[in-house]
């Protein structure tokens, strides 16, 4: 079951990804664009997918999931380096490609070749990742 | 177009029910960069299939979808040095930050996460500065 569920929740996250125009570029940089021909689309997008998960966060105290064990626990409230850090990274590269980790995969079917070649540059950072957080461990000691 | 935002919110809904889903049936939070992320670096060894079962559905439903649009234009660049720093920036910087759009965006947000909300400021302001620069100042993108 763990994985039918799996499945669902995976092409539900496809679907709204496609039906809503976040796999266009054009329209995500153009949400980023403040000084251009501003595009609201995705923060519609965003405000309807919190109003479901803000519903299930609030379906979890005191229950289980339905394949079982438990709901993940609130990570500390702490900001770190590597949360700014990152983020900082990962925005710049939103706002070059117009391309975040979901709609790269989703777009693949029908986006054509540089959609692919993000995605292998994509994967390639995540496999860096773990060096980066090394090197930055050694010289850029968080505090 | 004007109806750009209603298809947006639909998306966005279908989005949401999707990591309700996830959340509420498997006990998982729905980060595409995560869930990408662990099969990447092998942190997620244990859960693989579970990953790969759930990127299939995001690879799979669009294709589903395509024939009632017929032809959908991305608007990509097709600059591959644009391109390659891009992808190397969100690969390495989401799983630095341990989440992306959908993991700190949609599932922090909604659970009223500080880290969530700061990674989103962050990824919003560092996005919005990066298109101005690279489109108004020196207009490669």
């Amino acid at each position: 079951m763990r994985l039918l569920y799996a499945f669902i929740a995976g092409g539900l996250f496809g679907a709204g990804l496609f039906v809503s125009g976040m796999t266009d570029t054009a329209k995500v940089q153009g949400w980023l664009d403040v000084f251009g021909d501003w595009d609201p689309t995705l923060a519609f997008v965003m405000g309807g997918a919190i109003i479901p998960m803000a519903i299930a966060w609030r379906l979890v105290p005191g229950r289980k999931p339905l394949v079982g064990g438990i709901f993940p626990e609130p990570q500390e409230p702490k900001v770190s380096r590597n949360l700014v850090l990152g983020s900082t990274m990962f925005g710049a590269g939103w706002g070059l490609a117009g391309l975040c980790p979901g709609p790269a995969i989703a777009s693949l079917s029908y986006g054509g070749v540089w959609h692919w070649v993000f995605a292998a540059a994509m994967l390639a950072g995540m496999a860096l990742a773990p060096m980066l957080r090394v090197t930055l461990d050694r010289t850029v000691p968080a505090e | 177009m004007e109806q750009d935002w209603i298809w947006g919110l639909v998306g966005g809904l279908l989005i949401g029910t999707g990591g309700a889903v996830y959340l509420l049936a498997n006990g998982r939070i729905m980060g595409a960069s995560g869930i990408i992320g662990g099969l990447v670096d092998g942190s997620g060894r244990s859960t693989a299939s579970e990953r790969l079962v759930f990127l299939a559905g995001v690879f799979l439903l669009p294709i589903l979808l395509y024939p009632l649009y017929g032809h959908v234009d991305t608007h990509v660049s097709t600059n591959p040095v644009v391109i390659i720093a891009a992808g190397l920036l969100v690969g390495a910087g989401t799983r630095l930050a341990n989440g992306c759009t959908s993991g700190h965006g949609v599932c922090g947000i909604s659970r009223f996460s500080l880290r969530g909300i700061v990674a989103t400021v962050f990824y919003i302001l560092a996005g919005g500065l990066t298109v101005v620069f690279f489109r108004h100042l020196l207009g490669v993108i």
